[in-house]
């Protein structure tokens, strides 16, 4: 049983257009470590979280998620990767597309083989770490945007991954909601890769930042040092809010 | 709907009985009255047949018409409002996904079910767009008024279709990455009270009597 959830080393790749994207990126996240992901829009970040479960096959280099290599032509593997990863994606809408709360977040774990009242309980659980078990039976656009973003790491916690990795947890929230969601996450017991520009939310969540920019690692080190470098922020178009002090 | 039309009694009674299930659904008789105008089409049909055919003719507010033209006109408006009284009676009665569920159950091929939920899902947000660019051109000073315009549209709706389909691509990417490959989950099969298959084949059933009562009189 690896202590690391996630592994890359080296990897690169380039579009079918020729445009490269990723340069050789290195990361290593242990069990239990909350990683924020920053870097301007272009780095490459959501290339690199596609490249978690296969979904953008590894061209070069290598992926490794709890001990086991991501390889894209192994269809087995694949299946078993993409329930140790669990992307929650920016768009809800994008993520909730059954008719009800309760069949989204059964999708994942009915895919994994669970049936019945196993399937049942992981549904019910995974809801309740959300705070969402009323909305069992209802359609997601009933939701509120931040009722629906909850379900959606619902819909992933419901896998029970090794690595929750979540694309722009925050945005479109009204504060309240990012409160609620900030709650939860913090609540969870889990390993984390944030991509995120909201930097104060990364601040709050997660010990240690990377930052991605033109497709390198181009800064690694606990959250507080990164952030209050401000000629590095400054270098990969990040800065932190106006009135915000670490 | 098999039934011949010359049997005008069970047509009353088929009648009766789908009035009394429309009165008890509660469905407000106006929903009932806008939902029928899509009969118009048959109506105007029905109306024309009777001026073609063969054989006797009959008088008719100073017209001739065809004896069997006019049987068979007002059969097809009665078997017409037949259906559409049962159609909107299903229709205001179950919901979207119930129907959808049920046609799977009558084993209409899995594609289709698939296509028809999604549409099911995605069409309001679908015209969700479609209302925000509808609030975006008119905020810039377009009014839709004249072919003229129409270019400007057919844009939009190119630009809408674009986006849809990036979105099922997107759909597709999420639901690859929580371990789709190739079906979707199957609803669990809700067990049904006995009270409620008798309930839900009580409109058949007394059609059938009422067919069976009218032929043996």
């Amino acid at each position: 049983m690896s202590d690391k959830s996630l592994e890359i080393s080296d990897l690169a790749y380039a579009y079918p257009d020729g445009n490269q994207a990723l340069f050789g990126v290195n990361l290593s996240i242990n069990r239990g470590e909350r990683v924020a992901l920053l870097g301007p829009n272009g780095a490459g970040k959501t290339t690199l979280v596609l490249h978690l479960n296969g979904i953008i096959p590894t061209m070069q280099g290598r992926v490794s998620v709890a001990g086991e290599l991501v390889d894209g032509k192994n269809a087995e593997s694949i299946k078993s990767i993409r329930h140790k990863v669990g992307i929650v994606f920016q768009d809800p809408d994008d993520q909730l597309f059954m008719p009800t709360v309760g069949q989204d977040v059964a999708f994942g774990p009915y895919n994994a083989g669970l049936r019945g009242s196993q399937l049942e309980s992981a549904v019910r659980q995974a809801l309740e770490l959300v705070g969402m078990s009323e909305f069992i039976d209802r359609p997601p656009h009933h939701l509120s945007f931040g009722q629906r973003r909850r379900v959606a790491v619902a819909t992933v916690l419901a896998m029970k991954p090794a690595i929750l990795v979540m694309d722009e947890p925050s945005s479109n929230l009204d504060p309240a909601a990012r409160r609620e969601l900030a709650e939860i996450i913090t609540s969870l017991d889990i390993t984390l890769l944030m991509v995120t520009h909201d930097l104060p939310f990364a601040y709050e969540l997660c010990q240690r930042a990377v930052i991605l920019s033109a497709g390198v690692v181009a800064a690694d080190g606990p959250i507080k040092s990164v952030l209050s470098d401000s000629n590095l922020l400054k270098a990969h178009r990040l800065e932190l809010p106006k009135g915000f002090s670490l | 709907m098999a039934t011949p039309f010359s049997n005008i009694p069970a047509y009353c009674a088929y009648f009766s009985i789908i009035w009394l299930a429309l009165i008890l659904a509660k469905i407000p008789p106006l929903t009932v009255v806008k939902r029928s105008l899509i009969e118009i089409p048959f109506i105007a049909f029905a109306l024309l047949m009777p001026f073609f055919g063969q054989g006797e003719r009959v008088e008719f507010l100073g017209l001739l018409l065809y004896q069997e033209g006019i049987e068979a006109g007002v059969g097809i408006i009665a078997k017409a409002t037949l259906g559409v009284l049962t159609a909107i009676l299903l229709s205001a009665t179950t919901t979207a996904r119930e129907i959808l569920r049920g046609l799977e159950i009558l084993k209409l091929p899995t594609l289709l079910v698939q296509i028809a939920s999604f549409m099911l899902r995605y069409l309001n947000v679908v015209t969700d767009e479609m209302e925000r660019m509808r609030v975006a051109r008119a905020s810039r000073g377009f009014q839709e008024t004249g072919i003229k315009h129409w270019k400007v549209l057919a844009n939009s709706a190119g630009a809408l279709f674009i986006r849809s389909y990036e979105r099922g691509e997107r759909v597709h990417l999420a639901m690859l990455s929580r371990g789709y490959t190739g079906t979707l989950p199957k609803i669990e099969r809700v067990s049904v009270a006995k009270s409620q298959i008798l309930y839900g084949l009580s409109l058949p059933l007394s059609a059938g009597l009422c067919l069976l009562i009218s032929i043996s009189i």
